[in-house]
């Protein structure tokens, strides 16, 4: 099969799970396990263009097609916007199910470049992520959404959260030790 | 004093630096390595002649084991090694220490106690053929009546599980009390109005997305074991393994790599870490062990299940006078509570919630059953998830039955900012609180008058709305070392700095993140105190070869604890850079003022020197002061003479299908307040993920076990956790009362959502429910146990 752009050949196990066959066999361990049921989603990957979760797919299944994970969206070592909505918008926390978010986040930018955040949770709602609550991955999305159509603008941007200016800062002046 | 200010999503502020030197809002540090794949979890790892390790689980929840044949798996051509617990209770190791002085079978020897529990285990050349050899492992069991319902666990006729446990002839794990009963009786025969309530926490489980693991690798030529493992708590994890296995604790070097979230599931220590140290030691090769989702979900630490019988009592106009509780716990099979010894029911006595009471009284009674153990798990910090689902479901019951605004039964009751430090009636002493403001930016944030109004229009239209309102005071940051220990080791967390000569630096942690972050916030902590920037700090966590003695990261206790420590640990440091830049300066210390980043002479703003000039000093040529060592380093053990205590309002808004009883959270504000906020995206990122796991414990999760004590639950199949179409976008806002006694004012948060939102949703879910008469639903409500709810029924048991 071709993996990320490249062929590669192995002797493999007619059972041999593709997440396996990726993690085991040819060290791409950007993509995860983390179900048994195909629930989870973790270890989505693509292949033909299409995402699919490599937990449900036989390696011998992917033979003569094309695979990529996340370890071939960064492009001539240029982060794909993508991956650089989600670290913008803090769309990852442990970074488990970062690597299958971001390559359906990938395809569905492919398919529909402005999508609503309504369509954005129906493509990643095969996926489960524990720590973000979602909110930041759709906002994620949505960055790199705009970015790539270069119509990113400051009030598009992800909202942050700060003291406005006219209201006191917090009082702990006193313990900081900065006036030391 | 605090600071109020808002974000919901309707409202947006332009942010500070992008890069600050120090606190404030700053791209992670972790995710340039996360977003291209390159994390190194657990079972990336692969090592030279690195065999795989399966283990065999018991199908039944009770049952006597006749007899454990392995010849055929032995056969097996890839099969290295097949241990069962006759063969561990040879070398003394078939069972080990719980984190509650209770003991935990390794692998079962006289009988099996729950489904799921480890038998066996093979070790082989690969991962599937070592799931090929549990196959051929032939295990002949005598069924015993297991023991499901904890209502009658300890009925006389119950079988005793735990007959391992030399004269138990029952199921009684512990009791435990708390406040004064006597007061809370007197209290509650002079009270207007008393009502009560039984409330179940049911069984839930953490599920991480990575599972626990590990890769033992021994090293017969030096006598040293190296165990990566799922851990959140590193040197804790390698004490307990110098004590159980006796291997000599310099020999031991426990690595936690990133970990692919922890909630409290990988605090314990697990048969499964164990087997592997034993797998590597006997065949002398490096050992992984991966489990999978079910084993995650039937074997490892669940978090709750707690049978509560709540009561309040309170004056006709609203005052709240007192609560008395009565709680049944569900332990499992071997009482694996992680929580501070002298705490066994957790931090649960916090159940007074953030009133102000004349008087409270606990009573528990833990139990044992055949089932998994655990219990303080899942963002519980000690079980305060517990304690304030109690309060506020019973504040609320309160509420209907006086016909009073559930916020403002809640306003008239709230302990006073002016009454901090303030003890409570179970001898908790609260740090710092200014309850009405929090609970009125939420209120504001979230138009709580206009959502009453629209509720009013809905109801005349026949249509389900309700709105649930959540106050919590959470207590977190264990713990001072006087009387906070885990299995005899202090809950203090140490420290190190080292500033390098050109002025970068290293900061080395006994905490362990698994994703909280620790890496970007602990590196701005010493940034804010140094003036050094963050992205010269480079942060250090565990390994234990690599880092000071410490407890590890579960209850929100990092920043308490930690953050104090790393802001200690550079003040010292800055201590030592005042001396050598007084020397540089050729001025006395007094006469140095310091700006984030460099001393300056008073009055003269030209004679100045950096932090980076001082670090070359220090370690180049040239005198030092008098006294002063070559160096720029410090090393502190931070013993917090306190918890912390944030709190938060917390508004939940459902709306209910009438014809199919689904729940949908239409809306969802929260305003947390934990004091210094070191990064806001951080925290906004923790609050995020808690509120999930409260729409999945009220609406979706639970471990649920049929009478036979079949796991049914064991799959993401039907254990259901939220996507990203069951929850709302969050809207989230902020106050800042700082704790007087952490060092930069900060306290802990992460755990914050997770306790306050399932009463939130419960409540909001009950008020949409009360047309229908009714006042308190169990939960998971799922849509099968409100549409029973609305027709009238009472709901299935729990």
């Amino acid at each position: 099969m071709t993996v990320n752009g490249e062929e590669v050949t192995r002797e493999i196990e007619g059972r041999l799970l593709l997440v396996h066959f990726l993690r085991d066999h040819l060290q791409l361990t950007g993509t995860h396990w983390g179900c048994d049921t195909s629930n989870c989603g973790t270890c989505v990957v693509w292949l033909d263009g299409e995402p699919v979760k490599s937990c449900t797919v036989l390696a011998a299944m992917a033979g003569g097609h094309e695979v990529r994970t996340v370890e071939g969206l960064e492009q001539h070592g240029e982060l794909d916007p993508i991956q650089r909505g989600f670290m913008e918008c803090h769309g990852l926390q442990c970074g488990f199910c970062t690597p299958g978010m971001m390559m359906t986040a990938r395809a569905l930018l492919d398919r529909e470049p402005d999508p609503s955040d309504e369509e954005i949770r129906e493509a990643i709602s095969g996926q489960i992520c524990r720590c973000t609550g979602y909110a930041t991955i759709v906002r994620s999305i949505r960055w790199a959404a705009a970015e790539q159509a270069g119509t990113r603008t400051t009030a598009e941007e992800p909202e942050r959260t700060v003291a406005p200016a006219d209201a006191p800062g917090p009082s702990v002046a006193s313990t900081s030790g900065s006036a030391s | 004093m605090t600071t109020v200010a808002a974000n919901g999503h309707r409202t947006a502020f332009v942010d500070n630096d992008q890069k600050p030197n120090g606190h404030g809002r700053m791209l992670r540090k972790e995710d340039p390595r996360f977003v291209r794949g390159r994390g190194r979890y657990v079972d990336d790892l692969q090592l030279p002649g690195m065999l795989h390790l399966a283990i065999l689980r018991s199908p039944l929840a009770h049952a006597r084991i006749l007899s454990v044949d392995t010849t055929l798996a032995e056969a097996h051509p890839k099969v290295r090694l097949v241990v069962t617990g006759a063969m561990l209770a040879e070398k003394g190791l078939a069972w080990m220490p719980t984190l509650s002085n209770d003991v935990q079978a390794v692998l079962a020897t006289d009988k099996v106690r729950f489904q799921g529990q480890e038998v066996a285990f093979v070790v082989a050349e690969d991962r599937y053929a070592a799931r090929d050899a549990l196959e051929l492992i032939d295990v002949e069991y005598e069924p015993l009546d297991a023991v499901i319902d904890v209502r009658t666990a300890l009925a006389p006729e119950a079988p005793v599980i735990r007959d391992d446990l030399e004269g138990k002839a029952d199921n009684h794990v512990f009791d435990w009390e708390t406040g004064d009963a006597a007061a809370t009786d007197e209290v509650f025969r002079r009270a207007d109005v008393v009502v009560s309530q039984d409330i179940v926490y049911p069984r839930v489980h953490p599920a991480p997305m990575e599972t626990c693991g590990a890769v033992a690798d021994y090293d017969a030529v030096d006598g040293k074991l190296t165990l990566w493992s799922t851990t959140q708590a590193p040197h804790a994890h390698r004490t307990l393994y110098a004590i159980v296995a006796g291997l000599p604790e310099h020999k031991i070097r426990v690595v936690s790599p990133d970990i692919g979230g922890g909630f409290g599931n990988k605090v314990p220590i697990y048969p499964g870490y164990v087997c592997a140290i034993v797998g590597s030691l006997l065949t002398g090769k490096p050992v992984k062990w991966m489990e999978d989702r079910a084993e995650n979900l039937i074997s490892t630490g669940f978090a709750r299940d707690y049978i509560m019988r709540g009561e309040i009592a309170a004056t006709r106009d609203g005052r709240i006078l007192a609560i008395r509780t009565n709680v049944l716990a569900d332990h499992g099979a071997f009482n694996g509570v992680a929580a501070p010894v002298k705490y066994p029911a957790g931090f649960f006595g916090v159940f007074t919630g953030s009133y102000d009471l004349e008087a409270a009284y606990c009573k528990m009674t833990a139990v044992y059953t055949n089932k998994a153990p655990g219990g303080v798990a899942y963002a519980c910090s000690f079980r305060i998830t517990e304690a304030v689902y109690l309060v506020e479901r019973i504040v609320n019951c309160l509420a209907d039955e006086l016909r009073m605004d559930p916020i403002e039964l809640r306003m008239k009751n709230f302990i006073r900012p002016e009454q901090f430090p303030y003890r409570t009636k179970t001898g908790w002493v609260y740090d710092s609180g200014n309850y009405a403001p929090t609970m009125e930016l939420a209120k504001q944030l979230a138009g709580y008058d206009e959502l009453r109004a629209e509720q009013a229009e809905k109801r005349a239209r026949g249509e389900i709305m309700g709105i649930g309102v959540s106050f919590f005071t959470e207590a977190v940051g264990a713990g001072p070392r006087k009387d906070m220990d885990i299995l005899g080791l202090g809950m203090a967390d140490g420290c190190e700095l080292r500033v390098h000569p050109t002025g970068k630096a290293v900061v080395r942690l006994s905490v362990q993140s698994q994703g909280q972050g620790h890496e970007t916030t602990f590196a701005q902590i010493v940034a804010e105190e140094l003036g050094i920037p963050p992205q010269d700090i480079e942060v250090v966590h565990g390994d234990t070869d690599q880092t000071p003695f410490g407890l590890g990261t579960y209850g929100s206790r990092s920043t308490p604890v930690s953050g104090a420590a790393a802001a200690l640990v550079a003040r010292k440091v800055r201590d030592k850079a005042r001396l050598i830049a007084s020397g540089m300066l050729e001025v006395s210390v007094a006469d140095l003022e310091w700006e984030k980043g460099s001393f300056t002479v008073a009055g003269d703003p030209n004679a100045s020197v950096t932090i980076q000039d001082i670090a070359m000093r220090a370690h180049g040529a040239g005198d030092l002061p008098e006294g002063v060592e070559g160096g720029l380093e410090a090393q502190i053990c931070y013993n917090p003479e306190n918890l912390t205590y944030p709190h938060g309002a917390y508004i939940c808004v459902v709306d209910i299908d009438p014809g199919t009883a689904k729940v949908t959270v239409r809306r969802f504000v929260a305003v947390d307040d934990c004091g210094t906020r070191i990064n806001p995206m951080i925290i906004e990122g923790q609050v995020h993920g808690g509120l999930t796991d409260g729409v999945g414990m009220a609406l979706m999760e639970m471990i649920a076990f049929d009478e036979d004590g079949n796991c049914l639950s064991g799959s993401l199949m039907d254990y259901l956790i939220p996507t990203a179409l069951e929850v709302p976008d969050w809207e989230t806002g902020f106050t800042v009362t700082p704790s007087p006694h952490h060092p930069i004012g900060a306290k802990g948060v992460g755990e914050s959502a997770t306790v306050g939102s399932p009463p939130a949703i419960v409540n909001a879910v009950v008020d949409a429910l009360a047309p229908f008469g009714i006042r308190h639903a169990d939960m998971p409500l799922t849509p099968s146990r409100v549409w029973e709810a609305m027709q009238g029924r009472p709901l299935p048991p729990i």
